[in-house]
């Protein structure tokens, strides 16, 4: 063995690391040009209760795109997060508004759908070898479809179940720190986010996630079952699901069966904007955390500087491809 | 001494191949045993067999002296049967230790990860071979030689007694095959038995200590290295009875040169190839499998870019930048790939044929003149005799032969006067392919310029008015046509660079 080649070896790996870094260092320097401009812009914008308010917007979303973020770094791709979400919420409501059952059952049960929900997502995808893409616009439009039909198209409200609220809205932080009165769904947004950050890089669900998504046929060709830990991807993601829809029921103290279509494409956007590639094989939770909240810091900052909704849109794509592109120059250079 | 791994009367049918039939191999503890054949030959099918990958249709494998069925490449590993790949199957997004255990990473309670203990087997691992490597540097960071030591350290680490290594140079330069050899020394002096598939016949004097050649799906014989020439496994090799028809040799010498090569080169798949080919003429390339011939014809056709070299058409140097510089210059590539790049299978007859040539069809608004272009292709399917229903059928209905001459049509409408064929018979029954040769010759006749570049030397011999080999990206020699041998064609395909190239790995990878 030359030393030259171990060298090479090295300083190689010591490139790849700096180029990681640099690409989420990319989107967090991102985050930070934006709350200092938009602070410029407006002395409203850096307020607590405005910071609050951008934190408790990004729950909802934040969740979702961490379960898209773990299916597209295992290689495939999830439409159905935003339909899954509301399926998950509308079942809440049947268990605890139809049925009266107490909480918890009615949130045990909602994930509980969302975890089965998505095992049957990853079962066509792996058993019966349907595209993701497919697979998972057809499940899109089934959830949608189930919601609508099992709520009989109407809003489900929680007021009898007191409480229910409190699991999104409520303070457990401004409960001990009265000063920052953070509200409980930005909480669960973290805890998510700790919890598959540490499933990704800690358990084996977490490498042949990553190796689904680097070389599928290699893992295969390593005697590992793929197809059965397909599935185990799609149910976790499933299960967040299940819990964006918890925290947005809890949050409107409704299930609304009409909505929930167009959330994964916001999701998908955070996940982008994160720098996971949608190749597969890489991504972290730390990047889909901070663009989910360059979406919300963007919505918010435009919305007091009283930019009209059309264009925060606009704007919101721009910000994809602006950093898709900018990720090509990155790895180009 | 009884054999470590014995394979008698495998056969293997693939969906109208037969792949193997009656091939053997045995393989003793502590040898290198190489295994050689033209591409096709089987190689590659008898060993996915022996390691799981696919599963035999007739046959015996044991291990041991005891009767083995492999259900999976796990069951194979589990025998302590290893298999390195021609294609590497590295998550190239995952750490070195990561790739090693990929499926037994050592694990703590509730399915978490012992990462210390993964990276430290990893490093006990690379310490037994000697090797000095960061368990924790990432797959795809690494040369193409290191990758493959990773293979080979990932093979070891399921205590395999058996080690398979399906062309494992062929990205390597010298002194990485260098380093790769002391480890394979290594591990035979430890008494794991090697099977080394390979093409190149240095190799083999060097590392091997028996050969078995196969051909046609199966096994020709068993020979000692060290006694057996290297011209004797060639013929062994290539064995066949020569073509019943012979090539026809055209007077070309007041024929205009149509195209003129000047030492084409880019980085290590093409070194200074300089050729040309008159009008007229036929000129075939020969080579084994990533000699180069490919990137050639693509370079010339300006699908990639070129380092430096000079082309020159007609006599006049060009500059071709793209595709359509060189279509526009009367030069069409048929791909060696005709379902990913040569046409549209979901298409018609009509819409292929007309492909490269819509402009002529559509009037001021971008209308299609669809009356004219079905005219085109009814004269095409008359002349080239595509046997089709008519000219609206989907191409995907069409045989293998006639869909190939749907391809030919096509750059036929474009009047090229240089047409490059990339295995122009791969996948076509032997009847299909006497019509394409007898097209192909016809349309020299006519006065175009004709390249085949063909890994079936019959199919060379039979064509070529000349015949130019290459190996590992460098034009070894060009034979005339009608005389040459399969066995001169061999010894120039592998005609490895014997001083030494000092090309490294990651600049090509």
């Amino acid at each position: 063995m030359s030393t030259e080649t171990v060298d090479s070896g090295k300083r190689s790996v010591g490139e790849l690391i700096s180029s990681v870094a640099q690409q989420k260092l990319l989107a967090f320097a991102g985050l930070i040009v934006l709350l200092v401009g938009f602070s410029l812009a407006s002395p409203n914008f850096m307020q607590t209760a405005n910071m609050i308010a951008i934190l408790q917007a990004t729950s909802v979303n934040g969740v979702l795109a961490i379960a898209a973020t773990l299916v597209i770094i295992a290689g495939g791709i999830d439409l159905s997060v935003g339909t899954l979400m509301t399926f998950c919420s509308v079942i809440a409501g049947v268990i605890l508004t139809y049925w009266g059952l107490p909480m918890y059952i009615g949130v045990p049960g909602a994930l509980l759908a969302g975890v089965a929900s998505g095992a049957f997502t990853g079962l066509l995808i792996a058993r019966f070898r349907i595209p993701p893409f497919i697979a998972t616009l057809g499940m899109m439009l089934v959830f949608k479809g189930l919601s609508l039909a099992i709520s009989g198209a109407r809003p489900i409200y929680f007021n009898d179940t007191p409480g229910f609220d409190l699991i999104s809205r409520g303070s457990l932080i401004g409960y001990f720190v009265p000063s920052l009165p953070i509200p409980n769904g930005v909480l669960i947004l973290f805890v998510v986010a700790i919890a598959t950050s540490y499933i990704l890089t800690r358990t084996v669900l977490g490498r042949f996630t990553f190796a689904l998504g680097s070389n599928e046929e290699a893992l295969r060709l390593s005697g590992v079952d793929i197809n059965r830990w397909k599935m185990y991807v799609y149910s976790l993601a499933g299960g967040i699901c299940g819990v964006a829809g918890i925290l947005l029921a809890s949050r409107i103290n409704s299930a609304q069966p009409a909505i929930g279509q167009g959330y994964e494409l916001d999701a998908i956007a955070a996940v982008v904007i994160g720098g996971t590639s949608l190749k597969g094989g890489q991504g972290t939770m730390l990047g889909t955390i901070i663009g989910a909240l360059i979406i919300s810091v963007v919505a918010n900052g435009l919305r007091i500087l009283s930019v009209p909704q059309e264009w925060q849109i606009v704007v919101t794509g721009t910000i994809i491809i602006v950093a898709v592109y900018l990720d090509i120059l990155r790895r180009r250079g | 001494m009884s054999a470590l791994v014995s394979m008698t009367g495998i056969g293997k049918q693939f969906p109208g191949v037969r792949a193997l039939h009656d091939a053997r191999f045995e393989l003793l503890a502590g040898e290198v045993h190489a295994l050689m054949g033209e591409n096709g030959a089987g190689k590659s099918t008898l060993m996915k067999v022996l390691s799981g990958v696919y599963q035999r249709d007739e046959g015996t494998v044991s291990v041991d002296g005891v009767a083995v069925v492999f259900d999976g490449p796990r069951a194979a590993q589990d025998a302590g049967i290893g298999i390195i790949h021609q294609e590497l199957s590295l998550m190239n997004d995952l750490t070195v230790a990561q790739n090693i255990f990929i499926g037994r990473e050592p694990r703590l309670r509730f399915g978490r990860l012992d990462d210390v203990a993964l990276n430290r087997n990893a490093s006990a691992i690379f310490e037994s071979m000697n090797i000095g490597m960061d368990p924790t540097a990432v797959v795809g960071s690494l040369t193409i030689a290191r990758q493959q030591i990773v293979e080979v350290a990932k093979a070891l680490s399921y205590n395999s007694r058996v080690l398979v290594m399906d062309e494992p140079t062929a990205a390597l330069n010298d002194a990485e095959i260098a380093e790769l050899f002391r480890v394979i020394e290594r591990l035979k002096n430890e008494g794991v038995g090697i099977i080394y598939i390979s093409h190149k016949m240095d190799e083999l004097k060097r590392i091997a200590d028996r050969v078995t050649v196969m051909r046609d799906g199966e096994t020709v014989g068993t020979v000692d290295a060290a006694g057996t020439s290297v011209s004797d496994i060639i013929s062994m090799m290539v064995g066949r009875e020569l073509q019943e028809e012979r090539v026809e040799i055209p007077d070309l010498a007041s024929a205009p040169v149509a195209l003129e090569v000047n030492g084409l080169s880019r980085g290590r798949a093409i070194q200074d190839v300089s050729f040309s080919v008159k009008r007229g003429e036929i000129l075939g390339f020969a080579g084994l499998m990533g000699a180069g011939r490919t990137e050639v014809a693509r370079a010339i056709f300006g699908a990639d870019p070129l380092e430096s070299g000079r082309i020159a058409v007609d006599g006049k140097t060009v500059d071709i930048k793209s595709p359509r510089d060189a279509v526009a210059l009367g030069i069409g590539y048929l791909s060696e790939d005709r379902k990913h790049f040569g046409i549209d299978t979901e298409m018609t007859v009509r819409a292929n044929v007309a492909m490269a040539t819509m402009s002529a069809f559509s009037g001021a608004m971008g209308v299609m003149n669809e009356a004219a272009m079905s005219e085109r292709a009814k004269h095409f399917i008359e002349r080239l005799d595509i046997r089709t229903p008519g000219d609206t059928q989907p191409v995907r209905l069409l045989s293998g032969g006639n869909q190939q001459k749907v391809v030919i049509a096509k750059w036929l409408m474009r009047d090229c006067n240089v047409l490059i064929f990339d295995e122009p018979t791969r996948g076509i029954d032997v009847g299909a392919k006497s019509e394409i040769y007898k097209l192909l010759t016809e349309l020299a006749a006519q006065g175009r310029a004709i390249i085949v570049i063909s890994s079936e030397l019959p199919e060379v011999l039979r064509l070529s008015h000349r015949i130019a080999v290459m190996c590992e990206g460098r034009l070894t020699g060009v034979l005339p046509g009608g005389m040459a041998t399969q066995e001169d064609i061999m010894a120039l395909a592998t005609q490895r660079d014997s001083d030494g190239t000092a090309f490294h790995g990651q600049e090509t990878a």
